[in-house]
């Protein structure tokens, strides 16, 4: 059974403009111990799907319209924010792209750790202290013992970073989602974060949730890829398989105006246009205006997300006609 | 042989932090070295790469270059002029030849000014009336950076992130300058624009004979554009070569890491690509008393003895290629 199943969620947000949708029918699942990657542009709804799972989102001006995430036999949606307060931590913890606002500046960072297992668990002042030590130093802060006394401005970003996933740690999460965790930092920083977040679910069997726009950082981590554009997911496919034979347009677009470390391309293989605001979303399928395969009928439909090989789907309704294209000679 | 369009002799920028005292005068207090002794030429129609983490000076040395800042020491050409000692008046004349394009297109715009007004400044700054030829100018350099014409009466606000760093070129190419620094000029956009903009900066370098300076942290992007490629660390370059080189055999355990902690462009085989990287623990240290001897000594694997007390010169290990590094000059 999976350990989270998210089934045609909607959320709305409230506007000036009206009430325009931030992400809509969007369903999945997350398996315990699977590294799920959500990987889409900036406007995309990868955020606010981790927001909606987490109970995060200030209702009002967000609204739920429709849709339900399982998480241990319960709905989220129907919590209350009691109720959802015992899940967060040992259920499911987040961390966010900028460990410096997600971090108290006032409060020693040993003190923010203590807080969030305190929450959760009686343990005794000395126990406690033990336990936040042992945090810091799984997720490899050196001298922890001396560091538990430093505020958050005395670290470095990867060390904030490190500091957010062990109070995310504090409670043995199953689920971590971990929304942009190294678009704040240099690749150095960034590959050490990632090789300890690779490390920590194959020592604690934890799922993660990592959401980013970087397909490299997906091809690094993840077992599966959902592709999210202008609030719909557009595919979804093992990760090999996604890089190998990718369906969707914008998939393949995105795969291909990255430039290589390895060798070199004349010219970069742009996506014409940009996301489209939510209120002035077109007709039928979001990405037609961008699209080169776009044909009349896309205008009229919204395509739906339909399975081609196993576990591998796309919603474009000219997928046949795309890949007859791609068979030519050129 | 041709001469360098952009050259720096032995700069150095040094900034003193701590408490300020009467008169802005510095009571003790340290010294942070964000660009110490760097030397490098940029040949006309060339992009010079410019890569490294946050705080490693690389922002600083572009802004040095088009005399944005003022050196502390050493030496800028441009074209062969010292540029360093110029009077305000002079520097204004040469600074039509140099322009600067920044990374976050929202915040290096006025937003209450038209985005016909944004482009017309550097014209009328320079003495040009604000007439109809100059507005036909602005609407030409518009046209050519890819906005329509009703892109002139609107305000930044109207624009998505791509348009903004359009306008942003438009208006630092509407003086026609010889020489851009491009201050990650790409780092903020999504990766479906950022293409647009890195093909809009490489067909207006063909046709208008431009010379980047393409400062960066995002190292495959740099590859694109770049024709040589500089890796600075701590306020020095530690590594310069072509890109083909530099990508292919880094010479420098700085390079070698920066390169390997990239993530691979495809999942196969990750598992034992991670086995086998090349990793540095910890993080740069501060630009403040900056480590003795060899900067990168304290995250180095290789590091000697030697590297803690010398600091390696940057020095020619193949024709074109310069890196600093004691592993590098003991075997020659």
């Amino acid at each position: 059974m999976s350990l989270l199943e998210i089934r045609n969620l909607t959320t709305a947000f409230g506007t000036e403009s009206g009430q325009v949708t931030a992400i809509e029918d969007i369903s999945f699942g997350i398996e315990p111990g699977e590294i799920l990657g959500i990987v889409g542009e900036s406007g995309s709804g990868k955020s606010v799907t981790a927001l909606t799972v987490m109970g995060l989102l200030p209702r009002p001006p967000a609204k739920i319209l429709s849709g339900s995430v399982m998480f241990d036999g319960q709905d989220l949606t129907k919590l209350s924010e009691r109720q959802l307060q015992k899940i967060r931590g040992p259920g499911i913890a987040m961390i966010f792209q900028e460990p410096m606002t997600s971090l108290n500046p006032v409060f020693r960072i040993g003190e923010q750790i203590m807080e969030t297992i305190r929450a959760h668990e009686r343990l005794s002042p000395r126990a406690l202290r033990d336990r936040a030590v042992q945090l810091l130093a799984k997720v490899g802060i050196p001298s922890p013992e001396r560091r538990m006394d430093d505020y958050p401005h005395q670290l470095s970003g990867g060390q904030r970073q490190r500091v957010m996933i062990a109070i995310a740690l504090a409670c043995n999460p199953r689920l971590l989602i971990a929304d942009e965790p190294t678009t704040a930092l240099d690749v150095t920083i960034q590959a050490q974060i990632l090789d300890l977040l690779m490390d920590l679910r194959d020592e604690l069997g934890m799922a993660i949730m990592i959401i980013t726009h970087n397909m490299g950082v997906v091809a690094e981590t993840a077992d599966r890829v959902l592709v999210m554009y202008a609030g719909r997911i557009v595919e979804q496919s093992p990760v090999e398989r996604l890089f190998d034979a990718p369906l969707h347009p914008y998939t393949r677009g995105l795969l291909d105006c990255v430039p290589s470390l390895e060798h070199d391309r004349p010219r970069l293989v742009a996506i014409p246009g940009s996301l489209p605001e939510p209120a002035r979303r077109p007709s039928g399928c979001r990405f037609r205006p961008r699209c080169a395969h776009a044909a009349p009928a896309c205008a009229e439909t919204l395509p739906i997300l339909a399975e081609r090989a196993p576990a591998h789907a796309a919603a474009c309704i000219r997928l046949p006609e795309i890949a007859a294209a791609m068979a030519e000679p050129a | 042989m041709n001469r360098p369009l952009v050259e720096a002799t032995a700069l150095s920028k040094h900034f003193h932090v701590g408490p300020a005292g009467w008169f802005g005068r510095r009571i003790g207090g340290a010294v942070l070295r964000a660009v110490d002794d760097v030397s490098l030429r940029i040949m006309p129609g060339e992009t010079l790469g410019l890569v490294g983490e946050s705080g490693c000076g690389k922002s600083t040395l572009g802004r040095l270059l088009i005399r944005l800042l003022e050196a502390s020491d050493g030496h800028v050409l441009f074209d062969g002029a010292d540029i360093t000692g110029l009077a305000p008046k002079q520097l204004r004349e040469t600074r039509r030849g140099m322009q600067i394009v920044f990374q976050d297109p929202y915040g290096a715009l006025n937003p209450r000014m038209t985005v016909e007004d944004i482009v017309m400044e550097p014209l009328v700054i320079h003495g040009a009336k604000p007439d109809a030829a100059a507005r036909d100018k602005v609407a030409a350099m518009l046209e050519r950076v890819g906005l329509s014409a009703r892109a002139a009466s609107r305000f930044p606000h109207e624009f998505s992130g791509g348009q903004r760093q359009r306008i942003g070129i438009a208006r630092a190419l509407i003086l026609r300058p010889r020489f851009i620094v491009c201050d990650e000029a790409v780092s903020a956009l999504d990766v479906s624009v950022q293409a647009q903009i890195v093909n809009l900066l490489q067909d207006l370098q063909q046709e208008m004979g431009l010379t980047y300076l393409f400062i960066a942290h995002d190292l495959s992007v740099v590859r694109h554009i770049s024709d040589r490629v500089a890796v600075m660390y701590l306020g020095r370059i530690v590594e310069l070569a072509r890109k083909e080189e530099l990508y292919a055999a880094p010479l420098h355990p700085y390079t070698q890491a920066l390169l390997a902690a990239v993530p691979a462009p495809h999942p196969a085989g990750r598992a034992a690509r991670r086995a086998a990287r090349l990793r540095v623990a910890g993080d740069m240290p501060s630009a403040i008393n900056p480590p003795p001897g060899c900067r990168f000594h304290t995250r180095c694997p290789h590091a000697m003895a030697i590297c803690r007390e010398v600091a390696p010169p940057l020095a020619e290990t193949a024709p074109g290629h310069l890196a600093a590094c004691h592993l590098l000059t003991k075997t020659h």
